[in-house]
């Protein structure tokens, strides 16, 4: 299999009045068609970083970033970013929401708005369209957060930390429902997070990051014994997920000098 | 909710008597509330009315009700009234109009480019900090005694502030809503259009609010210095010659219309929501 997204021996330091802070240092990884990837890290290890590389939004000082064996900025594929809130705009309805995307890529079709509407259907948001985001719950604005990603159709998913703002039942409903619809439309993920739990429910593999300057210390693939499907529910009765548990909280600490 | 939806609930089965018994506690208040509130402009009316009519005040300085009216039926009667009523609001409005556009044009761009913001910074403070009182007689010099020197008084009232006020709010926008908007692949006109404006719907509203307020308050200074027609202008002409009366009415004529303005403002606010 050839690699899908490339992060080749990347770097990047902020510049401020008083020092400068250097964020990711010499970080290298692959991800494959179709994979579920997700990245675990001590807080402040340049994961947000990371995540802004990649979308594009700042370029690395150095090393390359390859999406589909291409630089970022002539790829062709598209990339879908789901932040850590849903910021569902309160002045817009829900399917207003989610036309933003195809708004600002001018790319309002028939077709594209059927699909918001079957998506809508599909993910139990229907009866909901016209409504302002602040009638909804927290679980349901993240679900339109992520088919507002969705609709685009991107190739590579980025979630950054896409959970970390709701209480603990809705985090593992949201996330279980979440999985399935990336599972169902095969998307290559990648997961940031610092919930080793969640890293494990839902990834195939796990990169663990140090703490600042933020570099891979580990690459764990994650394989679960179960009897049923995987989702991120099921995944805590497998007999393997207690050992991967203490190995990635093992690797963590000792990078955090504790 | 209304009181006369209120009413209706105390008719209803569906409600409990103790609901019952707080709703007619709580309408009881409103009335008692407005009673006063009515109570006290008749009683004060009532009052300055019996003064002038006893002489217990010379009604030649303090004027009275009954000299407002007849003062104010005349004025009725030989259009002057609508007339200065009317130029006022005029210029009220093309003032109001143009604070408002400059207010936001001028902040969309230091919104836009940090530089320019922060260059242009120590002046603003400086010049929203400045009573504008002060420039109006050098406005007169430089454009005549006309309305336009009035309604560039009235805008250098409101638009300083405006500015100021305004970018404020726009750099308050949540980072993360802006990052959204990239992260779909839009431009910084993207971000404007899509979330800067119309998240600060309600700034600009709650600023316009303000606004007309000022501007009638840049209105009246301008007519009292350089207009031959206004209400300003009838207030400092009406008192040069002695005709309390009609200083008076001109300015409970004021207060209805800085009064109306505001409440036509409120419903728009209100719709717009």
């Amino acid at each position: 299999m050839n690699s899908f997204l490339s992060v080749q021996n990347v770097s990047y330091v902020y510049h401020t009045i008083t020092d400068e802070t250097t964020a990711l240092k010499d970080l290298s990884f692959e991800i494959h068609e179709g994979e579920f990837i997700a990245i675990v890290g001590p807080s402040g290890c340049g994961k947000s970083t990371l995540l802004s590389l990649i979308s594009g939004l700042i370029v690395p000082d150095t090393g390359s970033i390859l999406l589909d064996g291409k630089p970022l900025s002539k790829s062709d594929k598209h990339i879908g970013y789901m932040l850590q809130k849903d910021h569902l705009l309160n002045w817009r309805t829900l399917r207003k929401n989610l036309t933003l995307g195809l708004e600002i890529q001018n790319k309002i079709t028939d077709e594209n708005l059927c699909l918001i509407d079957y998506m809508l259907e599909t993910y139990g948001l229907i009866s909901f369209r016209d409504t302002h985001p602040d009638h909804l719950s927290g679980g349901m604005k993240q679900r339109a957060a992520l088919i507002r990603t969705l609709i685009l159709k991107p190739d590579l998913l980025l979630l950054d930390e896409p959970f970390s703002a709701l209480d603990y039942q809705t985090r593992l409903t949201v996330s279980q429902d979440i999985f399935r619809i990336i599972r169902k439309e095969k998307k290559t993920a990648l997961l940031i997070t610092h919930d080793i739990s969640e890293a494990i429910n839902m990834a195939d593999r796990i990169l663990v990051l140090s703490s600042r300057p933020g570099t891979v210390i580990d690459n764990i693939p994650i394989c679960l014994t179960l009897d049923s499907e995987k989702t991120p529910l099921t995944a805590r009765e497998a007999p393997e997920y207690t050992g991967y548990f203490n190995k990635i909280w093992k690797e963590l600490n000792r990078h955090e000098g504790l | 909710m209304k009181d006369s939806d209120i009413r209706k609930q105390l008719y209803s089965n569906e409600v409990s008597p103790q609901q019952k018994q707080y709703l007619s506690n709580y309408l009881k208040t409103n009335k008692r509330i407005k009673r006063w509130q009515y109570m006290i402009l008749i009683l004060f009316l009532l009052l300055w009315q019996t003064a002038a009519s006893f002489g217990w005040i010379d009604p030649f300085i303090f004027s009275s009700p009954g000299r407002l009216l007849k003062c104010g039926l005349s004025m009725i009667k030989d259009g002057s009234l609508m007339y200065h009523t009317g130029i006022t609001l005029l210029e009220t409005f093309v003032s109001f109009f143009l604070v408002n556009l400059i207010g936001i044009l001028a902040a969309v761009i230091l919104w836009w480019n940090n530089t320019i913001a922060k260059i242009f910074e120590p002046y603003l403070v400086v010049l929203n900090s400045l009573p504008k009182s002060a420039l109006a007689p050098v406005f007169i010099v430089w454009l005549g005694a006309n309305m336009k020197t009035i309604i560039v008084a009235a805008v250098s009232v409101a638009v300083f502030g405006t500015i100021l006020n305004l970018f404020t709010s726009f750099q308050t926008v949540e980072q993360d809503k802006i990052r959204l908007i990239q992260t779909l692949g839009g431009s910084k006109k993207d971000v404007l259009f899509k979330v800067i404006l119309p998240g600060n719907i309600p700034a600009i509203l709650s600023q316009m609010k303000v606004n007309i307020g000022l501007s009638l308050v840049g209105v009246i200074i301008g007519e009292f210095l350089a207009a031959k027609s206004g209400l300003g202008y009838l207030i400092i002409y009406s008192s040069q010659v002695f005709r309390l009366d009609c200083v008076i009415l001109s300015i409970v004529i004021l207060c209805i219309v800085a009064t109306g303005l505001f409440l036509l403002l409120s419903k728009i606010e209100k719709h717009m929501e």
